[in-house]
């Protein structure tokens, strides 16, 4: 479970320029996704998951993160798709997300990770109204990139804790 | 330690006194007699001024002075204890406790409506003092803080006089390091009489090269004037009294007293001898002819004070009194450490790093196969298990002090409702977590508000039934297996039935037909909707429901219950457990899942035979030595992949008198498990309480047994409803 790329957040922030953000380019279904770096943690292997039963398809389970609990989500699953197959190359990036007060770790897999992108703000277009073959409100943009687009996902909404925690036709007392 | 850690100190310590001085308070309204009681509701106030008046904290020290003129009084029997005066210093209690909370939240000028409640609270207090005295107790304090402070501003000046008091004050280096301000004891000293005379000596600071700005240099001779007696202004000092010079003549001391000081005084003798004169304790004849004397004498000091008799029998016998109360409080320091709760938290998360640590290590030697080094992991573990225990235990406190608050809610609502109720407490030393005892006290408070609102009947109606007229409310607390169990109960109507199961049936809580047990009908109460239901139920609260009582009580993963006998009374009892960080498991293995059921509910574990598992399909039970014993299978219930294994096994657990019977693949074994949350994602998760990780760096789920069997036991149910 090697670190293969860890950040701090306070060095990258340095680094970006107000207009322009850099993004981590990812695989997922054949597609390039990109999450914004500021909320990445870290990223690592994929491996030692531990399934929690009775919870929906796109949580994965848990790993132990150096001693913390963290939830595992699958993106693929999230989107409505069917789940990620697990090969070679698959990581968990490790993001961090506000919920409610308090900040929480959740961790992602996906088939593969790229590199790390420069996105300028004037080359994101928005979201378009259908098409995307996602929800609409995970979209925070298309980024435009060597001519092709990438999808820029916002993070808040795909990862909200509180709609993570519905538990919908899972029979509870 | 700075000035701000020591107020820091300051606020803790004053509550925990005002809280002593309610406890006593209370007690002394059944006994009025006690003194030790009246002794401790005195030092408690008395130390509350002291205090505030060393950070400067006027308004605490105005008005506490005044309560603790009027403890004095009591104190030596010149007033009565009554019920009257006890309510009135309960008062006075919940004001200085309004002051310190205003000091502790950074406020420097009271609000209007806290200086005239303290005014208000003063002149009712007048009436308690015999005659003449209420005036110097009213006017004592305010009048010569501000005095004095002027005078202390024009330091030096005054009126020359030689019926003052003559204090030596040379502070320790260490003072302001220790969180203590040199002035503070100055202006608090100035409340007592009038300072004539104050002269700074800076004589011991050092070059500025060498000076250190967090050390004290300062040295002060004082003229004093005032009625106190020597203990009273030797008492202003008490605080560091261990590390500095302090030297305080009465008036009319003789004249070799001062030369004494003079020369037991680190500075020059010639300097002190002006100081002295510049300040009117001496004039400069006395002084040479002083001087002249003392070196023909040449005895000691202490020879010298004895001889000349100057110092009083009551001033000798203070002095015994206080060094004895000296070493009681350092026997009593000795065996307790204030500690920051935050310092504990990291302790024991630090363990729980350790004994993840540990149970890594373990598994790794005994795959060496190495028997030293299997024997030398395995002492080690008993070590951290032990250290474990011991860091828990650390952070147990006795709940008697939870309950003891309640004396006062309970006294206070009683009185406000006009019935007749007493608060019977016992279990008051079974230790829990810290955590959990501070998040218990408002669920506990709205259980016993509630029970003693809507409960206990009024006289008229309990005795019409037979009863005595007053009420009886018992707080009760005790382990059991595993859990700390909280008893409210109360002798009053009771609950019924008919009426709840009625408003059920309306809010459509339950389906009509449907065969509830009592305690099921009970907890109907704690669903929300039930709680709004007032006057046609009596069974709200006020402010909370029941089901955030409930809600509160389940986020500490405990359980509530209620068994109620119409008519008789209702006992409501809450289940926690004792700790929220780490327990005792026990691992269990289902396909490549591993599970970790809590250790104390564990009761035994047996095969599951050939004939039970065949007969599965039809019935999920099995007989236990002659009873049964359902069970449920931990492979169904969490949908587990993989194929059935060869043999299974139950493992029989016990809940709150209910026994059930858990199929799991394999038995794995005792584990320490330290709890790590699952975090918001999993909230609404039923059926497992937590995870923890094993010491292969795998995590594995925690059981919440109880919340597994009511998911078994509901589907049951709606099975057989349709």
């Amino acid at each position: 479970m090697g670190a293969l790329v860890t950040r701090e957040k306070g060095v990258v922030a340095v680094e970006a320029a107000p207009d322009q953000q850099q993004y981590l380019t990812f695989m997922l279904g054949g597609e390039l996704f990109a999450i914004g770096i500021l909320t990445i943690k870290e990223i690592i292997e994929y491996g030692n998951l531990t399934t929690v039963p009775l919870m929906p398809d796109f949580i994965r389970g848990v790993i132990n993160l150096r001693g913390s609990v963290v939830p595992v989500v699958d993106l693929s699953a999230r989107f409505g798709r069917k789940s990620a197959e697990i090969t070679r190359r698959t990581c968990i990036v490790i993001i961090e997300v506000e919920a409610g007060e308090d900040k929480q770790d959740i961790g992602v897999m996906v088939d593969a990770v790229n590199e790390v992108l420069e996105i300028p703000d004037n080359q994101i277009e928005p979201a378009p109204a259908f098409g995307a073959k996602i929800r609409t409100d995970f979209i925070a943009g298309m980024g435009k990139v060597n001519g092709k687009f990438v999808i820029l996902l916002n993070v808040d909404k795909v990862l909200s804790v509180d709609e993570l925690a519905i538990l919908d036709g899972v029979s509870g007392a | 330690m700075s000035l701000d850690q020591a107020l820091q100190t300051f606020f803790a310590e004053s509550r925990e006194l005002l809280q002593q001085m309610e406890e006593m308070l209370l007690f002394l309204e059944s006994s009025p007699e006690d003194n030790e009681a009246i002794n401790a509701v005195f030092r408690a106030a008395h130390t509350i001024k002291g205090s505030a008046g060393m950070f400067g904290l006027d308004f605490i020290v105005k008005f506490t002075h005044t309560v603790e003129n009027l403890l004095d009084k009591v104190r030596d029997g010149e007033v009565r204890i009554t019920s009257d005066l006890v309510a009135e210093l309960l008062q006075c209690r919940d004001h200085i406790e309004d002051l310190v909370e205003h000091a502790h939240g950074g406020g420097e000028e009271l609000a209007a409506d806290k200086h005239s409640r303290g005014e208000q609270l003063g002149t009712s207090l007048l009436r308690f003092f015999p005659g003449a005295l209420v005036k110097s107790a009213e006017k004592a304090a305010p009048r010569q803080v501000t005095e004095a402070a002027a005078k202390l501003e024009s330091s030096g000046g005054g009126e020359v006089a030689s019926d003052t008091w003559h204090i030596s004050l040379r502070f320790g280096r260490d003072v302001l390091r220790q969180g203590m301000d040199p002035l503070s004891f100055i202006r608090y000293l100035a409340t007592l009489g009038e300072i004539t005379s104050l002269t700074t000596l800076p004589d011991a600071l050092p070059g500025a090269e060498e000076m250190d700005a967090e050390s004290c240099y300062l040295g002060f001779e004082i003229s004093f004037r005032s009625a106190a007696d020597k203990k009273t202004i030797e008492d202003v000092f008490e605080f560091v009294r261990d590390d500095c010079e302090i030297h305080i003549l009465p008036p009319g001391s003789k004249l070799a007293e001062f030369v004494a000081l003079i020369k037991s005084l680190p500075e020059e003798e010639a300097l002190l001898g002006e100081i002295l004169v510049a300040s009117g304790a001496l004039t400069q004849n006395e002084l040479e002819q002083g001087l002249k004397n003392q070196s023909q004498v040449d005895a000691p000091l202490g020879e010298i004070l004895v001889e000349q008799h100057c110092v009083p029998q009551p001033v000798v016998d203070a002095a015994l009194e206080k060094q004895k109360q000296g070493k009681d409080a350092k026997s009593q320091e000795a065996r307790f450490v204030r500690v920051h709760a935050d310092k504990l938290d990291e302790l024991i998360n630090l363990v729980g790093e350790l004994v993840i640590a540990g149970a890594s290590a373990n598994l790794l030697a005994r795959r060496t196969k190495d028997g030293a080094m299997m024997e030398a992991t395995s002492v080690v573990s008993g070590l951290v298990e032990e250290i474990r225990d011991g860091a828990l235990k650390l952070r147990m406190v006795e709940i008697g002090e939870t309950f003891s608050r309640f004396q006062r809610v309970v006294r206070d609502v009683s009185k406000e409702l006009g019935k007749d109720i007493g608060l019977e407490i016992s279990g008051a030393d079974t230790e829990l977590d810290k955590t959990v005892v501070e998040k218990i006290g408002d669920p506990l408070m709205h259980l016993v508000r509630n029970s003693m609102d809507h409960g206990i009947e009024v006289a008229e109606l309990r005795l019409q039934r037979g009863k005595p007229a007053k009420g009886t409310l018992q707080l009760n607390a005790f382990h059991d297996s595993g859990s700390i169990v909280i008893e409210v109960s109360d002798d009053g109507g009771g609950l019924s039935r008919e009426r709840i199961l009625r408003k059920a049936l309306e809010r459509g809580l339950i389906a009509e037909g449907q065969n509830l047990s009592d305690s099921e009908v009970f907890n109907l109460i704690f669903e929300p909707g039930f709680s709004t239901a007032e006057q046609v139920t009596n069974l709200s609260g006020r402010g909370v429901g029941m089901d955030v009582v409930r809600r509160n009580i389940q986020a500490l993963r405990g359980t509530v219950d209620i068994d109620s006998e119409e008519g008789v009374g209702t006992t409501t009892r809450i289940r926690l457990p004792l700790t929220l960080a780490i327990i005792d498991g026990f691992l269990v293995g289902v396909s490549a899942s591993s599970f970790v059921i809590p250790l104390d509910m564990v009761v035994e574990c047996i095969e599951l035979s050939e004939a039970d598992r065949r007969a599965a399909a039809e019935r999920n039970y099995i007989s236990l030595r002659g009873q049964v014993l359902p069970y449920l299978r931990l492979r169904d219930l969490f949908d587990v992949s993989g194929t059935v294994a060869r043999r299974e096994n139950v493992v029989v657990v016990q809940y709150a008198g209910q026994k059930v019977g858990l199929v799991v693949d394999e038995l794995l074994g005792e584990f320490q498990t330290v709890i790590k949350p699952l975090g918001r994602v999993f909230r609404n998760l039923k059926g497992i309480a937590g995870s923890t990780i094993l010491g292969t760096g795998e995590v594995a789920l925690i059981l919440d047994v109880q919340s597994m069997i009511r998911m078994v036991s509901g589907k049951a149910e709606k099975g057989l409803v349709a």
